[in-house]
């Protein structure tokens, strides 16, 4: 549905700023009606993207396929014409202040030519199926973040778009909008049978509606695919943020374990086969669950004391029948879950400090 | 003192002059000083369709028309003047000089109006297959209203101030009338009474002018 082949995007250096490479060679593809994240810390290129696939941004090279469309061969009326089958949302809404929630809904069909008695049916329609019908007649101002982002997405499926694009578009809402607007869009993509390209810095809404995600770091993607597929993997990048590692002991002996749960692997024969068969002493020491793409997910950090050799073709005859186990290090931690949700943390003295200590102050 | 019943008439007549001056300037000025700052706003580099070649040279011809002098102004355009009206002399004739000294002062207001309108409401337009001209239509013009309103409303009072100046090389309106009965018959009394007339009518579109612009933005 969505097709992305080796897409670069350069921003031409400017007299405050060299050349920015935003992509750097991204393929990707989105097949119809699946619910793709992309993720990545801020400036990864992750908004440049969903900018190219309505070509609000054109590529510098590479081509961009929506709907068997090739949007990069099309000339300024054609891409008109295939933006009407893409709706968009944004962080921050972009809902006109002039005009009410009914007059916001009604802009993209005035602008597609439909008549006036058709408009008003469809967006009665279309407020009802985002829960904003006795808010017709309200003025943006006059809307919660989250009844404002209702209002943006019946205006971005007004035109009947078959893809919609969300750019960060819960980063402004509280968690409990952020959840509101997440059902509706999981709702409206099971009744629309729409294409769903996600925007976000948040692993948690990955986690709670995408089916499949890629990770951008620097205008790359550099891990990605459906998330069953991408959790069963324990060397992904993507995995280890989705479903964080748990945190290792500061000290201790024995052999640390990492054990990945999920409904398809067997979890049960793994402790089995270490306290019952091998007689290992087995003590759980971190563990963490998440519920991803309605499935449930978790990671056990075991420490296995009294491992006399037998331990590492124990695990590889666990891995054969299917098990996710492995050894891991402590001191050995993977990538901060969530990083970018995080707030920074201060890795320097203040700023006092450093002015106290700045000769001319010393003189 | 008594001859006020003679003046009063006169003072009227004037005010209506200065009036029908100042409306019809504003209604021309309206119409061109409008698309003109559209033009500015979205020729602008990184605007809608930006346009550096053009965006300079009308840039360029604005900031002439706005750092000429009223007084010059009114000199330098007298041959456009009677090219169009047929004289120089008159309230119709101010009209030409008051709308040219006006035109560059609204489209500078009116980009500068424009230019608040938040981008991402115009990529949201945008993104939904809208052309340039509907960005214009649907979305710059409509949500910057009210700072249009208010624009428009400094324009006015600006005009009126001009056209006093116009009243002093035969321009007619109160400008003529506070020179010629005021100044040159030593009646600072006339003088005052045509000052305190001006400042009504300022106040008065000042007012109507915020009410509009107020109500605009919060219906």
């Amino acid at each position: 549905m969505i097709e992305l082949s080796d897409v670069r995007k350069v921003f031409p250096a400017r007299r405050t700023a060299g050349e920015v490479v935003a992509l750097d060679g991204v393929s990707l593809s989105v097949a119809r009606g699946e619910f793709a994240g992309v993720v990545g810390p801020s400036g990864s290129g992750k908004s440049t993207l969903a900018r190219l696939v309505n070509l609000l941004e054109r590529p510098t090279s590479g081509t961009v396929t929506v709907d068997g469309r090739v949007l990069t061969d099309l000339d300024a009326a054609g891409v008109r014409e295939a933006r009407r089958s893409i709706g968009m949302i944004f962080q921050h809404f972009n809902l006109l202040d002039s005009r009410t929630a009914a007059g916001n809904v009604e802009h993209p069909l005035e602008l597609a030519g439909v008549g006036r008695t058709e408009r008003r049916r469809r967006v009665a329609e279309l407020l009802d199926l985002v829960g904003l019908a006795d808010r017709h007649a309200s003025r943006p101002a006059q809307l919660s973040g989250g009844q404002k982002q209702r209002v943006a997405i019946a205006r971005a499926l007004a035109a009947r778009p078959s893809v919609l694009l969300c750019d960060e578009a819960t980063s402004a809402l509280d968690p409990a909008s952020t959840t509101g607007v997440l059902e509706l869009l999981r709702q409206v993509r099971a009744e629309l049978g729409l294409t769903v390209l996600l925007i976000t810095h948040e692993m948690s809404v990955v986690r709670a509606v995408c089916d499949s995600a890629v990770l951008m770091s620097d205008g790359r993607v550099v891990d990605g695919g459906p998330l069953t597929e991408v959790l069963a993997r324990p060397d992904s990048a993507l995995a280890a943020q989705l479903v964080p590692a748990p945190a290792g002991p500061e000290t201790g002996d024995g052999a640390l374990v990492q054990l990945t749960v999920t409904d398809a692997t067997p979890h049960g024969a793994v402790l089995q086969t270490l306290t019952a068969e091998l007689g290992l002493s087995v003590e759980v020491v971190g563990g963490s669950v998440e519920t991803v793409a309605g499935r449930r997910f978790g990671r056990l950090l075991l420490r296995v004391e009294g491992d006399d050799g037998r331990l590492d073709p124990a695990l590889a005859r666990l891995r054969a029948g299917g098990a996710l186990v492995e050894r891991t290090a402590a001191g050995d931690p993977r990538p901060q879950p969530d990083a970018d949700d995080a707030p920074p943390r201060p890795d320097r003295e203040p700023d006092v400090q450093r002015l106290a200590d700045a000769p001319d102050v010393q003189r | 003192m008594n001859d006020w019943s003679r003046i009063a008439p006169q003072l009227v007549d004037a005010t209506g002059e200065t009036l029908y001056m100042v409306g019809v300037a504003t209604a021309l000025t309206v119409l061109l000083g409008v698309p003109l700052g559209v033009l500015l706003t979205i020729t602008a580099p990184g605007a809608l369709a930006p346009h550096p070649l053009v965006n300079r040279l009308l840039g360029l011809v604005v900031n002439l028309g706005r750092s000429l002098p009223f007084i010059i102004l009114l000199v330098l355009v007298a041959p456009v003047t009677r090219g169009i009206v047929g004289t120089t002399i008159g309230s119709t004739a101010t009209i030409v000089p008051l709308t040219i000294g006006a035109v560059p002062f609204l489209a500078r207001l009116v980009e500068t109006s424009l230019r608040e309108v938040a981008h991402g409401k115009v990529e949201a337009t945008l993104a939904m297959g809208a052309r340039r001209r509907d960005v214009v239509r649907t979305v710059l013009l409509p949500e910057a209203l009210p700072s249009l309103v208010a624009g428009v409303t400094v324009t006015v009072v600006a005009l009126i101030s001009y056209s006093a100046m116009a009243g002093a090389i035969g321009g007619g309106g109160l400008g003529d009338f506070a020179i010629r009965y005021g100044y040159q018959q030593f009646r600072t009394d006339i003088t005052l009474a045509t000052v305190v007339l001006l400042l009504v009518v300022v106040q008065l579109l000042q007012w109507a002018g915020d009410r509009w612009a107020r109500r605009l933005a919060t219906s």
